[in-house]
């Protein structure tokens, strides 16, 4: 196995794109070390991100922020600028793991370790973030429920890196939030969660809506369907009834140890009611 | 496998060793540095038994290839007292008989350090949330919250 510390993207791009065996991109290493020990991969490369210019930095641009793929939540959760634009992100990526791996763990690495049941990827995907993809033939920036194609499993091709999130600025009147359910009051996995994205016009109805669902398929799920129901609502009763139907509708969960199907189709409905009166309050809406 | 050649910081000494690319920083700070404070409870990030400081982040040192310590500082268990001077965390964990079997105490200390230096007033809440990433099969955890509730006290009259 070889370890390589590359200093540029393209250097990164080009080693990845020639390995001949399995090649792993390092960055806080919270999933992929654990993998490696539990000897579910073994790399031939480890191409360690962190000292390309620019991974490791929050920067804010004249379109919103831009995430580098190497930042660990914990400095994204100290971020004030982010925070105030995108609690619920924020509050989302803060929710994995402990302290000590909120010192280590990325955003980009829970997007591309592609769990269903990813913390911070439902509000990312509420928030319509978008992922630039660095490869051999140049760069793309990507919707980033476009990334998860399945449970471990991305659309990305080989030698190719997402380098950065892009999240955008806000408006004004806008609000997200993030809430999962576990069965106790941290350090655990999602059950079942939910991401809510809003923007309200200047009487306070919804301009604009987005909805993701976590852990109740085998990808994070936009579900469009139920960000059109809240357009034009003040999330009075009737509406936030049909968007938990409609939300619980849209998940194809599975039974395990941690929830059954019913239970997750229910909870999934009541989470997305919940976080939308979250995002609608944090948005000024009364 | 061809070793890597690392330099790096460890307590404020200037360390350099080979290491294996699939190695941890804890392998390498236990069977290598010989400083066996650090320990491992479960290897995958989950008990904090292994817990370090890396460049002022509290990190598991399990989670981390020792290769990644290039340049960077570390900061250990073995750093904490200064020679006979027990470091006050240190103090009120003996005060409070705030351990048992003693294999979480090394990495209930670092995460206890770093919650201090980053929050010196915390509440009961705010010990438990930041020491969440830490198991403890013998206290309950009881005694270790007033250890740390105690430590910051004095460290704040200091």
């Amino acid at each position: 196995m070889r370890y390589i510390r590359p200093l540029s993207i393209e250097d990164a791009v080009g080693e990845l794109a020639k390995a001949v065996g399995p090649a792993a991109i390092l960055a806080g290493g919270s999933d992929l070390l654990v993998r490696m020990k539990g000897g579910f991969i073994e790399p031939e490369l480890i191409v360690d991100i962190k000292r390309i210019g620019g991974l490791a930095d929050i920067k804010e641009t004249a379109d919103g922020f831009r995430i580098g793929a190497a930042v660990p939540c914990a400095v994204l959760g100290e971020n004030k600028a982010v925070r105030k634009a995108w609690p619920g992100v924020v509050e989302a990526a803060n929710l994995i793991g402990s302290k000590q791996v909120q010192g280590r763990c990325t955003i980009t690495g829970n997007l591309c370790n592609a769990s269903p049941a990813a913390d911070s990827v439902p509000a990312l995907v509420a928030a319509g973030a978008k992922a630039v993809v660095a490869g051999p033939s140049g760069k793309r920036t990507i919707a980033v429920e476009t990334v998860p194609t399945g449970p471990g499993r991305t659309s990305l091709a080989k030698g190719e890196i997402i380098e950065a999130i892009l999240l955008d600025k806000r408006p004004e009147h806008a609000g997200d939030a993030y809430l999962r359910f576990i069965p106790r009051t941290e350090m655990d996995i999602a059950v079942v969660s939910a991401g809510v994205n809003l923007t309200l016009d200047d009487h306070g109805a919804i301009k604009t809506a987005r909805v993701a669902l976590g852990a109740a398929a085998p990808t994070v799920l936009l579900v469009e369907e139920a960000g059109q129901v809240l357009v034009g609502s003040k999330l009075d009763e009737a509406t936030l009834e049909r968007l938990a139907k409609i939300c619980s509708g849209a998940c194809r969960p599975i039974d395990d140890k941690r929830g059954t199907i019913e239970f997750r189709r229910k909870v999934a409905g009541v989470l997305a009611q919940r976080a939308a009166a979250i995002a609608y309050k944090r948005a000024g809406g009364k | 496998m061809a070793g890597v050649a690392v330099s790096t910081t460890i307590n404020g000494d200037a360390v350099e060793y080979l290491c294996q690319p699939d190695e941890t920083l804890l392998e390498v700070l236990r069977d290598r540095l010989g400083l066996t404070g650090a320990k491992e409870g479960c290897g995958t990030g989950d008990c904090g038994a292994c817990s370090v400081i890396v460049d002022g982040r509290l990190v598991c040192s399990c989670l981390v290839l020792g290769a990644e310590a290039e340049g960077r500082k570390v900061e250990t268990i073995e750093g904490m007292a200064h020679g006979d001077q027990l470091h006050p965390l240190q103090q009120k964990f003996l005060e409070h008989a705030a351990l048992q079997c003693g294999v979480c105490t090394p990495g209930f200390l670092i995460a206890a350090k770093d919650l201090l230096e980053k929050n010196p007033s915390p509440t009961e809440e705010e010990i438990r949330f930041g020491l969440a990433g830490n198991l403890c099969r013998c206290t309950g955890y009881d005694k270790i919250v007033r250890a740390v509730q105690d430590a910051a006290n004095v460290m704040k009259g200091a």
